[in-house]
């Protein structure tokens, strides 16, 4: 290994610590919104303290989301990767499942969001 | 000449090769989707081998019939996408000095995540997939280090043989 071989690793760990750690892309603390979105617009949206079972249909195939004890996760795909499938459940504000076959986006969020919406309108 | 395109198509094969064990043997890692980039190896090879240029083509030979092989049509888009944002930060690598492939591949390995996080972004239309931007600079890091010491072995066969 050389020296600029050290740097470039350095600088790298660093700018992402800084992102991280900054908190401008930090996840936050857990949410309260499960919101769907197919192809960037909301299909739907689950509040997180109930548990429930659903099918969202897109036009590109079905993901089956289940919400429990405050957690989302995708039970099953049928997308050929399964990556959403196997993604960890997710819980924290910001937090996101993606599928990109199916252009599916499960995003977490928090009452803040819903409150400033209020008072904008 | 023959010798030259010999040395293409069996670039090319493993190149194509490597990404289809990846896609079959997955690595079992707490984030879905982050692969080790082992036709990288393959690239990085041409790339000190051959020349900075014979390897751009069996990088776009590889990302075309590789992503139509084993991730369907809209797989295509990100990963030329993370292929080209990676190979020509690696060119740029490349022609500076005190780098070994070690840094080479580390560069490559970050860009090509942005690649795709930014092809992700205009396809999903959400904000949400930059907050992914720390964690995949880090998978960069760690992936591309990987690749670059395993490039670096090979290297030192393959230039022997060639």
């Amino acid at each position: 290994m050389k020296k600029l071989d050290f740097v470039i690793i350095i600088v790298a760990v660093l700018v992402a610590c800084a992102l991280y750690f900054s908190g401008i892309l930090k996840f936050g603390d857990s949410g309260s919104y499960a919101v769907v979105y197919l192809n960037g617009e909301e299909k739907k949206r689950y509040a997180l303290s109930e548990n429930i079972n659903d099918l969202i249909q897109s036009e590109n195939g079905v993901n089956e989301i289940q919400i429990l004890n405050g957690s989302v996760s995708i039970i099953s795909a049928d997308c050929a990767d399964k990556i959403c499938v196997n993604h960890v459940p997710i819980y924290r504000n910001n937090e996101s499942i993606i599928c990109l076959p199916h252009k599916m986006v499960v995003e977490i969020q928090n009452d803040d969001k819903k409150y400033i919406d209020a008072v904008t309108n | 000449m023959s010798k030259k395109i010999a040395y293409y198509s069996v670039f090319a094969s493993l190149a194509i090769l490597m990404g289809y064990v990846e896609a079959v043997v997955q690595i079992p890692v707490p984030i879905p989707g982050v692969k080790l980039g082992l036709s990288n190896i393959i690239v990085l090879l041409c790339m000190y081998v051959m020349g900075v240029k014979e390897a751009f083509y069996i990088s776009i030979v590889r990302v075309v019939v590789s992503a139509l092989l084993f991730r369907g049509f809209l797989g295509v888009w990100y990963s030329l996408a993370g292929a080209f944002l990676s190979y020509f930060t690696m060119i740029i690598a490349y022609k500076l000095k005190n780098i070994s492939v070690i840094g080479v591949s580390v560069v490559g390995g970050i860009f090509h995540n942005i690649g795709q996080i930014t092809v992700a972004y205009f396809m999903l239309g959400r904000n949400v997939v930059i907050y992914l931007i720390p964690v995949l600079i880090i998978s960069g890091v760690i992936t591309g280090f990987i690749i670059g010491i395993i490039s670096k072995y090979c290297m030192e066969y393959v230039k022997r043989k060639i």
